[in-house]
């Protein structure tokens, strides 16, 4: 009885990977424990190990394919008497399109013939993140007006995009450098600072310990004596240990020193919900830093803006918490060819215009915004996107403007409702645009609860493109 | 005589690495001797004056001052250059005095007033001036010792030459992140002296109350840091002490430790009663150690006349007057300052 190999998941997001390297052939006999392949994912090589003993039958996945989906079979085993569950068992239906990933430029023949076989892959499990992260395939529909007409455009992943956005201003200012977990020699937890460590060396390039109250105020103690420090978290929920050093020391030196002492620095990494990591690691955080005087606080949602505002945040005189998202890393975006591509800090930007209602979010709300824009469209409802790209400050004009076309506003947050980014929008509506509501504004936000781990759950609790045409429903009384 | 060799090898064990030598009390110049006086001097004049003002009402908040402590910071700052940075926590005032801030800047900070050192803004515990290396003033217990370290990594970053002299107290000493701080300074052999001021009480709380290890010089030991403790009433052994760190910390050694055994006679701050300790108890400090008369014994054996102290002591009361009466009259800050310097550019 022959046991189908199949391509495992390496990581909560992972989707597809390369299978850079067997380390067997046809024939050879592994136990459990043996290292049969090399799997790349867009974060790691990672070791694929036998679990059952066999003789290796026949490999179906050469080395060196790219874009192989998760589930796949990439291998049978030969059993010596191993009574596998046997092949083939699991709904094909659910696999069709759980594992497929938007940004695949796969080889389709080498995906068809394994989509061909008999032997489905696994089953995945439809995820909150999973929606949010299917949306984020969606791109600006108006350009943006930074960027100069006929300016050629790159595809490049927002991971990639960050990474070019500390290496290019590592490149102009010696006071620039990385520190944090793993940033260094392991490349980077979520493979951001990839390849850093070998142009900048280690004195610029920093490994520390997992202590992130101490190195949050060794890296605001350097900027306080002129460096330009960009500090990373391996997510933004560890930061909470090191909210001190960014709200105490950070963000009210420049005040309390009647305007004497800078602290220009950069605390960056992934925030919000991931998948399925549960309650303790999926935290967005942006209310929370939004809410302090003498921070800046930016949250991008596609590769032109992670670029073009983390080159802006270093540059900036003024403490900055750049909030990224891990669900985005993979995704690919246009960005801009240009040598100095940076934007500015505190300017929203319109992603898709409409003339019935507005959608205002940011980060990867914003994908899930522009599906939702998508959706109401084909119901005759023509919704205008707003991202907001820095919460702090924030851009009240390009918001008001756009209630005072459409007069009616939603707001999508992947995060908690109360005291949220949503209901600060709220407020500035009531307060500034009173007039032109021709009805309530509404949050979109997280169910208020602790992010489950439980599939079912989590997608129960986080925002959706559906949540949003439904609030966008109410506000537009069916339109 | 065996016994005694062996009662002697049992006290100092071999160490198990390069160590430190035992600091050497200072041998100050009789000019020294006078500067050291006349700098302990304007801190303690300016701090009793600082809680006659807070008496009148002229000083509001929190109200930390450093009297009876003058000897640790005069003897370790005496033996910093132009090179080096200072950063402590909110008993700040003696340490901003020494970085050569003038007093009147100091006072109208503690009054709020415009023409303080942070505008007014920041208060007794939130000073700082970057021309003058002293990066704060901090009001958080622990904070300036992480901050201290970071401003240790910009020395050697920059390879200026620099050391970061981070004064905490007892109480910070039992913070998380000085822990953090003590690994990464060794790790990464960051030129941090870490100076913990004893002065016996975090606040109400003694240290032996608070301290499974109350010998606090060997808090860094499980870092490989050396400590050395050192009297803190004795600005002699200070300014030796602060040699011994600094030839250490210059060499490219790493971090280095000081606990300086002090004692404050003020309470912790302008509003604590003090009830945690007996009135005793601090008249007995203030007449066997107080640093100021060590000094004056001192100088008294170098044959230094009584009338040239009173004229130093009195050309310290007019300054430190003249800080008040600046301070008292200048005027509050403008109310457009309230929206001034909260972020540097414009977005």
């Amino acid at each position: 009885m022959a046991i189908d190999i199949k391509m495992p998941a390496l990581s909560p997001t992972m989707e597809e990977g390369t299978l850079a390297k067997w380390l067997v052939k046809e024939g050879d006999t592994v136990k459990s424990g043996d290292i049969m392949a090399e799997i790349e994912t867009d974060k790691a090589t990672m070791e694929f190990e036998a679990v059952d003993e066999g003789v290796v039958g026949k490999i179906l996945i050469a080395e060196g394919t790219d874009n192989v989906k998760v589930g796949t079979v990439i291998m049978q085993l030969e059993g010596e008497g191993a009574d596998a569950a046997p092949a083939g068992t699991s709904d094909p239906v659910a696999t069709k399109e759980d594992t497929a990933a938007p940004e695949a430029k796969a080889d389709e023949k080498k995906t068809d013939k394994v989509e061909d076989s008999a032997h489905p892959a696994q089953e995945r499990v439809e995820t909150g993140a999973r929606q949010m992260f299917e949306a984020a395939k969606h791109d600006a529909e108006v350009a943006d007006p930074a960027i100069p007409e006929g300016t050629e455009m790159v595809k490049q992943t927002v991971r990639e995009a960050l990474r070019d956005a500390m290496a290019e201003e590592m490149r102009t200012d010696e006071r620039v450098f990385v520190m944090g977990e793993e940033v260094a020699q392991y490349q980077g937890a979520y493979k951001v600072t990839q390849g850093l460590l070998d142009e900048f060396g280690d004195q610029r390039v920093i490994d520390t310990p997992i202590t992130e109250y101490g190195f949050a105020g060794v890296g605001t103690g350097a900027a306080m004596g002129g460096l330009r420090p960009i500090v990373e978290f391996m997510t933004f929920n560890f930061a909470m240990q090191a909210i001190d050093h960014i709200v105490n020391s950070a963000a009210k030196t420049n005040y309390m020193s009647g305007g004497q002492m800078r602290c220009p620095i950069v605390f960056r990494g992934p925030n919000g919900a991931a998948s399925r990591v549960g309650a303790q690691h999926s935290q967005n955080f942006g209310p929370w830093y939004a809410s302090v005087p003498g921070l800046i606080v930016i949250a991008p949602y596609d590769a032109a803006d992670a670029k073009g505002l983390l080159k802006a945040a270093i540059r900036t005189t003024d403490p900055v918490v750049f909030l990224e998202n891990e669900l985005l890393y993979g995704r690919s975006f246009d960005v801009p060819k240009l040598d100095d591509w940076v934007l500015p800090i505190g300017k929203a930007r319109i992603m898709r215009e409409g003339t019935d209602v507005t959608i205002v979010s940011y980060s990867i709300g914003v994908g899930l915004a522009l599906e939702a824009a998508d959706k109401l469209a084909e119901e005759g409802i023509n919704a205008e996107v707003i991202d907001l790209r820095t919460l702090r400050p924030l851009d009240k004009e390009t918001v008001l403007k756009s209630l005072a076309k459409t007069n009616r506003m939603v707001v999508a947050e992947e995060g908690w409702p109360t005291c949220s980014i949503a209901s600060e929008i709220v407020t500035i509506c009531m307060e500034e645009g009173f007039d032109d509501l021709d009805a309530p504004v509404i949050r979109v936000c997280n169910e208020d609860v602790p992010l489950p781990y439980a599939a079912n759950l989590e997608k129960l609790a986080l925002i959706s493109s559906d949540k949003i045409v439904e609030a966008v429903k109410k506000v537009t009384y069916g339109k | 005589m065996a016994r005694t060799a062996r009662a002697k090898s049992a006290e100092l064990p071999v160490p198990n690495r390069e160590r430190p030598d035992e600091p050497q009390p200072y041998e100050a110049s009789k000019d020294e001797l006078l500067q050291f006086y006349k700098d302990m001097l304007l801190i303690r004049r300016f701090e009793e004056k600082a809680g006659q003002l807070y008496g009148l009402g002229l000083i509001g908040g929190f109200c930390h001052l450093y009297i009876g402590q003058e000897a640790v910071a005069v003897g370790l700052q005496s033996a910093l250059t132009e090179k080096d940075s200072v950063i402590t926590g909110y008993r700040d005032h003696g340490h901003m005095l020494l970085c050569g801030i003038p007093p009147k800047d100091v006072m109208a900070e503690l009054t709020g007033r415009q023409a303080g050192i942070s505008k007014g803004k920041g208060g007794s515990m939130h000073m700082f001036s970057v021309e003058h290396k002293f990066y704060g003033g901090h009001g958080i217990v622990g904070a300036q010792v992480s901050l201290g370290t970071g401003l240790g990594f910009s020395h050697k970053y920059k390879g200026d030459g620099g050391v970061c002299l981070a004064y905490f107290g007892d109480g910070a000493a039992n913070q998380g992140q000085v822990y953090e701080s003590f690994n990464m300074a060794e790790l990464w052999k960051l030129p941090v002296i870490f100076v913990i001021e004893n002065n016996q009480y975090a606040m109400g709380t003694s240290v032996n109350r608070a301290s499974a290890e109350d010998q606090l010089y060997r808090r860094g030991e499980s870092f490989r840091i050396p400590g050395i403790q050192v009297d803190g009433m004795d600005v002699l052994a200070a300014r030796g002490a602060a040699e011994t760190a600094l030839e250490w910390v210059r060499a490219g050694k790493g971090p280095i430790i000081l606990e300086m055994k002090t004692y404050r006679y003020r309470g912790h701050s302008m509003s604590d009663p003090a009830k945690y300790r007996s009135r005793e108890e601090v008249q007995a400090v203030r007449e066997k150690s107080d640093p100021i008369e060590h000094v004056k014994r001192l100088l008294d054996e170098q044959g230094v006349r009584e009338d040239e102290l009173k004229a130093i002591e009195a050309e310290i009361r007019k300054a430190v007057n003249e800080s008040a009466d600046f301070a008292e009259s200048t005027p509050e800050p403008n109310s457009e300052e309230l929206y001034t310097d909260v972020l540097v550019e414009k977005y």
